[in-house]
C-alpha cells in the first residue's frame, strides 16, 4: 500500500518571546527518504514535535494526502498513522519486549492478558526487522540499536505510514547503523513517507532522496536531486551567507594568561583537554550537540568534579568543588538552558540580578541592605538595557534576550575574571543578539577572559579571537580568527563515523 | 519582549491582579471572621476569642517554619511527632531535675536535633523529603511513647505554666509568641539572604546552585529551625495542658501544611509569604471554631476539613496554569 504525501503548510510556532518556526512549507513524498537539516536551534525538533502531536502549531497545518490534520495530542498523531522515533525512546525498560510492543492495547481474554497470543503477535511484529529478539526478554537488556528496532516495530504494528527519525544513529554502532539503513530503505520501498533528521552528512547522502534545509526557524530550500548536490553546497545553504555583520568585531589588546586548563578529564569527555585563554581574549568553542562543550563548562564552573587534570587562574592553582568555589574565584557561567539553570522564574528581575552578589553587600553577610539591593538592580538593568517595566517584574515575563541580559547583570555585580557563556544567544531575536555581542566585547575589552560555547557557526566566527573545535568529547582542533571558515570548522566538528 | 510590553500596557490591570494574588486570602479570612461574628452567637465573646487565639497559636507557630520548608520545595511530616516528643521531654526533665530552664532547653534541643537529621538526610543524602520525614515522624513518635511509657507526664512546677497560661497585658502568652513568630519569620523571609535563598532554591534549585547559593547548608538550616520551632510549639502546648502527652498532635503536620497551602503557599516551592500563612491559619481556625459553636458533629467536621484541604490543593494547581 502506498501512503499519501505529507505536507507542511505554512507552519509557525511561537513560544513566549521566541519564534521557533516561521512559515515552514514543504512536501515529503511517499517512497522517499526526506532529510531535514539545519544547525542546532534551526527548528527541526520543533517540527517533529508538531508532527508527533506534542506541540500544537501557532499557525499553518500538517496535511496527509488531501486531509488537513489537527493533532491535539500524541494519540491523535499515532491514530493518523504517524510515528516519530525520538532520540530518547519511549519504552519501558522494566517490561518485556512484547509488552512494550503492545502497551496500551495488550491482547486480553476476559480482562486477563493472553500471554500466548501476545508472544505470537510480538513475533509477527519483529519478523524481518529483528528476528533474533526474544519477545519475552526484558527490554532493558537489549542494546540501544535493538531497542530502536523495537520502537520501529511498534510503529509499524500500529500501521504507521509516516515515520520520522530524530537523530537515529547518534548512539548506534557502525553495524547497527548499516542495519538501520537497510530497514529505512525497505520502508521507503514499501511506499512510506520517511523523514530523517541528522547532522551526519554521509548518512544523508547515503540514504536520503531529498533534503530540506532550515535556518533560524525558517525554511531555506529543498533539494530534490541528491546526485547533483555537493557537500559544500549543502553546508553553505545550512549556514546562510546573507547575514549582515551584527558582530561588530574589534581587535583588542590581550594580556597575560587568565585561565590555564591542563589535561582536564571528567564525565562526558573522552580525552584530556588542555588550553588557555588570555585576559581580554574571546575564545570560541565550537562543536555539534554531544561534542562535550557543555560538559567541559560543567567542569570549569565547578558543577561537576574533574577526574584528572588541573586548572590555574592567573598563575594560581585552583581546585573547584562546587559552583561556589568557581564563583568565589571569579569564574562565572551563563548556562545554556536559561529557563532550567539560569533564571529563577517566579522571582523578580531584581532578585535574579542580586542573588549572587548580595552576600558581599549585606550586614554580617545575611542582613539585606535595601539601598544596595535597589541600587544594584537598577544599575544593572540600565547598564545591560534590560527591557522591563520595573525591577519588581517577575523575570519569567521577560523575553529570552532580556533574561540573558539580567543574568549578565547578575555576574557584572560580582568580581569577574573569566566569563563562560554557553549558547549565549540561542532563541534570542536579532536585535537583542547584537546588544549581547556588544556587552561581550566591552567585557573583553575591560580585561576579562571570555569563553563562548556556540553551535552557531557565524556567531563563533563573528565574535571570537580564536576558536577551539570539539568533537565527540575531545578537542578536535584550534583555528585563529583569520583562518577560521565554515568548511574548516565543520570538517573538524563532524564526528568521524565510528568503526 | 512582547510579553514585557503587554505587561506595561496593562500595568494597572496587572497590578490589580498582583494585589489580589497577595491579599485575597487574608481578605477571605477577614470575611469569614465577619460572617461568623454576625451569624454565630457568642463568637465574639471574650472567652471564645481567647479560645480562637489559642487554637491559632500552635498551628501558627509551626506554620511559620513550615513556610520555609514549602518555599524551598520540600515539606516536613515529622512536626506533629516533634510537638508530642518535646512536651514529653520537657515534662520528664522538669520532673527529674526540678529545672524549668533545663526542661525547656532539652525539649528545644531534641527538636533541633531531629530537624538537623531531617535536613542532612534530605540535603546531603538526597533522600526525598516525604520519605525522610515520614521515617523521622514515626521514629520520634515512638521515642515519645518510649520516654513516657505511653502515659502523660504531668508537670507540677508552676513556673512552666507561664508559656501556655501566662498573660501579658491581658493577652495570653502563646498568642504573643505566635504574633512574634509571624513578624520574625516574615522579616527573615524578606529581608535576609537566608530567606531569599530559600525562595530561590524552591523557585529553581539548579539555577540557585549555579548562582552560588549554598543550597545544602540552606536546606539544613531550614529543617533545623523547623524542628526547633516545632519543639517550641510542643513546649507551649504541654504547658497549656500541664503535661507532656505522647499521643498528641497526630495528623498535626497535615493541618499545618494545609493551612499554608490554603493561604497561598505553593506546594511545589518558590511561592510563599508570611501573609499567606497568617491567612491560612486564620481561615482554618475560624471555620473549626465556628463549627464547634454550631455544634456540628465531629464526624462532619472531618469531611469539611478534608474538603477545604482538597480545595486548597486544587487552587494551588490552578494558580500554576
Amino acid at each position: 500500500m502506498t501512503a499519501a504525501a505529507l505536507r507542511f503548510d505554512a507552519i509557525g510556532k511561537t513560544f513566549p518571546g521566541v519564534k521557533a518556526l516561521d512559515g515552514i512549507s514543504f512536501t515529503a513524498h511517499p517512497g522517499q527518504v526526506h532529510a531535514l537539516m539545519g544547525e542546532n536551534g534551526a527548528g527541526k525538533s520543533t517540527l517533529l514535535k508538531i508532527l508527533g502531536g506534542a506541540y500544537i502549531p501557532s499557525s499553518g497545518s500538517v496535511q496527509i494526502g488531501a486531509q488537513v490534520m489537527a493533532f491535539k495530542n500524541a494519540a491523535d498523531s499515532i491514530a493518523s498513522g504517524v510515528a516519530v522515533i525520538h532520540q530518547e525512546l519511549h519504552l519501558v525498560p522494566e517490561m518485556s519486549v512484547a509488552e512494550n510492543l503492545f502497551l496500551g492495547h495488550l491482547p486480553t481474554r476476559l480482562g486477563v492478558v493472553n500471554r500466548g497470543l501476545l508472544r505470537q503477535q510480538a513475533l509477527a511484529c519483529l519478523k524481518g526487522l529483528a528476528d533474533e529478539i526474544d519477545p519475552d526478554e526484558k527490554l532493558g537488556r537489549l542494546s540501544l540499536g535493538q531497542r530502536q528496532l523495537v520502537e520501529i516495530a511498534k510503529a509499524l504494528s500500529r500501521g504507521a505510514n509516516v515515520i520520522a527519525f530524530d537523530e537515529p544513529t547518534s548512539s548506534l554502532s557502525a553495524r547497527e547503523i548499516d542495519r538501520l539503513m537497510a530497514i529505512i530503505a525497505r520502508l521507503r520501498d514499501e511506499g512510506k513517507v520517511v523523514l530523517y533528521v541528522s547532522h551526519r552528512m554521509e548518512e544523508v547522502f547515503r540514504i536520503c532522496d531529498a533534503v530540506t534545509v532550515f535556518k533560524d526557524g525558517r525554511y531555506v530550500r529543498t533539494f530534490e536531486d541528491m546526485s547533483s548536490l555537493t557537500h559544500d553546497q549543502l553546508v553553505t545553504c545550512m549556514v546562510g551567507r546573507d547575514i549582515q555583520d551584527i558582530y561588530d568585531y574589534r581587535a583588542r589588546e590581550q594580556g597575560e594568561v587568565a585561565l590555564k586548563v591542563d589535561g582536564l578529564l571528567g564525565p562526558g569527555l573522552r580525552e584530556p583537554i588542555s588550553f588557555q585563554v588570555r585576559k581580554g581574549e574571546i575564545l570560541g568553542l565550537f562543536g555539534l550537540v554531544g561534542a562535550g562543550r557543555t560538559e567541559l563548562f560543567r567542569l570549569l564552573s565547578g558543577l561537576e568534579r574533574a577526574s584528572a587534570g588541573s586548572l590555574a587562574l592567573c598563575g594560581q592553582a585552583l581546585q573547584l568543588r562546587s559552583p561556589r568555589d568557581a564563583i568565589a574565584a571569579g569564574i562565572l557561567l551563563c548556562p545554556e538552558d536559561r529557563k532550567k539553570e539560569g533564571i529563577i522564574p517566579l522571582a523578580s528581575v531584581a532578585e535574579n540580578i542580586n542573588i549572587s552578589a548580595r552576600a558581599a553587600h549585606s550586614t554580617f553577610g545575611w542582613l539585606l541592605r535595601d539601598g544596595w539591593e535597589k541600587g544594584n538592580a537598577d544599575r544593572q538593568i540600565q547598564a545591560m538595557r534590560v527591557k522591563t517595566p520595573n525591577a519588581a517584574q517577575k523575570i519569567m515575563y521577560l523575553s529570552g534576550g532580556n533574561q540573558q541580559k539580567a543574568i549578565l547583570g547578575r555576574w557584572l555585580s560580582m568580581p569577574m575574571k573569566v566569563l563562560l557563556l554557553d549558547e549565549p544567544t540561542r532563541g534570542i531575536d536579532i536585535g537583542a543578539k547584537s546588544e549581547i555581542y556588544q556587552i561581550i566585547h566591552n567585557l573583553a575589552a575591560s580585561g576579562i577572559a571570555v569563553i563562548v560555547v556556540s553551535s552557531d557557526l557565524m556567531e563563533v566566527m563573528g565574535i571570537s579571537d580564536r576558536i577551539l573545535v570539539m568533537s565527540e568529547g575531545a578537542l578536535a582542533g584550534e583555528l585563529p580568527r583569520e583562518r577560521a571558515d565554515e568548511a574548516r570548522l565543520l570538517q573538524l566538528a563532524l564526528p568521524r563515523s565510528r568503526a | 519582549m512582547s510579553q514585557a510590553k503587554t505587561a506595561k500596557g496593562f500595568w494597572p490591570a496587572f497590578n490589580q491582579r498582583k494585589f489580589l494574588d497577595d491579599w485575597v486570602m487574608l481578605l477571605a479570612a477577614l470575611g469569614i471572621f465577619v460572617l461568623s461574628a454576625v451569624f454565630i452567637d457568642n463568637f465574639l465573646s471574650p472567652l471564645n476569642m481567647r479560645g480562637l487565639g489559642l487554637a491559632i497559636s500552635t498551628v501558627g507557630i509551626a506554620a511559620c517554619t513550615m513556610l520555609f520548608c514549602l518555599a524551598s520545595g520540600h515539606f516536613d511530616l515529622s512536626v506533629g511527632s516533634v510537638i508530642a516528643c518535646a512536651g514529653v521531654v520537657a515534662g520528664i526533665v522538669i520532673r527529674d531535675t526540678d529545672s524549668v530552664a533545663l526542661g525547656v532547653s532539652a525539649a528545644l534541643g531534641m527538636g533541633l536535633v531531629v530537624g538537623l537529621i531531617n535536613g542532612i538526610v534530605i540535603a546531603k543524602l538526597r533522600i526525598n523529603a516525604l520519605i525522610a520525614t515520614l521515617a523521622t515522624m514515626q521514629i520520634v513518635r515512638g521515642l515519645a511513647y518510649i520516654f513516657s511509657n505511653g502515659k502523660a507526664v504531668g508537670v507540677m512546677d508552676e513556673r512552666f505554666f507561664v508559656f501556655g497560661n501566662g498573660q501579658l497585658l491581658g493577652v495570653p502568652v502563646p498568642i504573643i509568641i505566635t504574633v512574634l513568630c509571624f513578624i520574625f519569620f516574615g522579616w527573615l523571609l524578606n529581608y535576609t539572604s537566608y530567606g531569599r535563598n530559600t525562595m530561590a532554591i524552591g523557585g529553581n534549585q539548579e539555577a540557585a546552585l549555579l548562582a552560588g547559593v549554598n543550597v545544602d547548608r540552606t536546606k539544613i538550616i531550614i529543617f533545623a529551625v523547623h524542628g526547633l520551632i516545632g519543639a517550641l510549639a510542643g513546649v507551649i502546648l504541654a504547658s497549656r495542658m500541664t503535661s507532656g502527652q505522647p499521643m498528641i498532635g497526630q495528623g498535626f503536620e497535615l493541618t499545618v501544611i494545609s493551612a499554608c497551602v490554603l493561604g497561598g503557599v505553593s506546594l511545589s516551592g518558590g511561592i510563599g509569604m508570611i501573609r499567606h500563612v497568617i491567612a491560612g491559619v486564620l481561615i482554618l481556625a475560624i471555620i473549626e471554631n465556628a463549627m464547634n459553636l454550631k455544634n456540628i458533629d465531629t464526624f462532619y467536621q472531618y469531611v469539611i476539613r478534608g474538603s477545604i484541604l482538597l480545595l486548597a490543593v486544587i487552587i494551588d494547581r490552578m494558580k500554576q496554569r
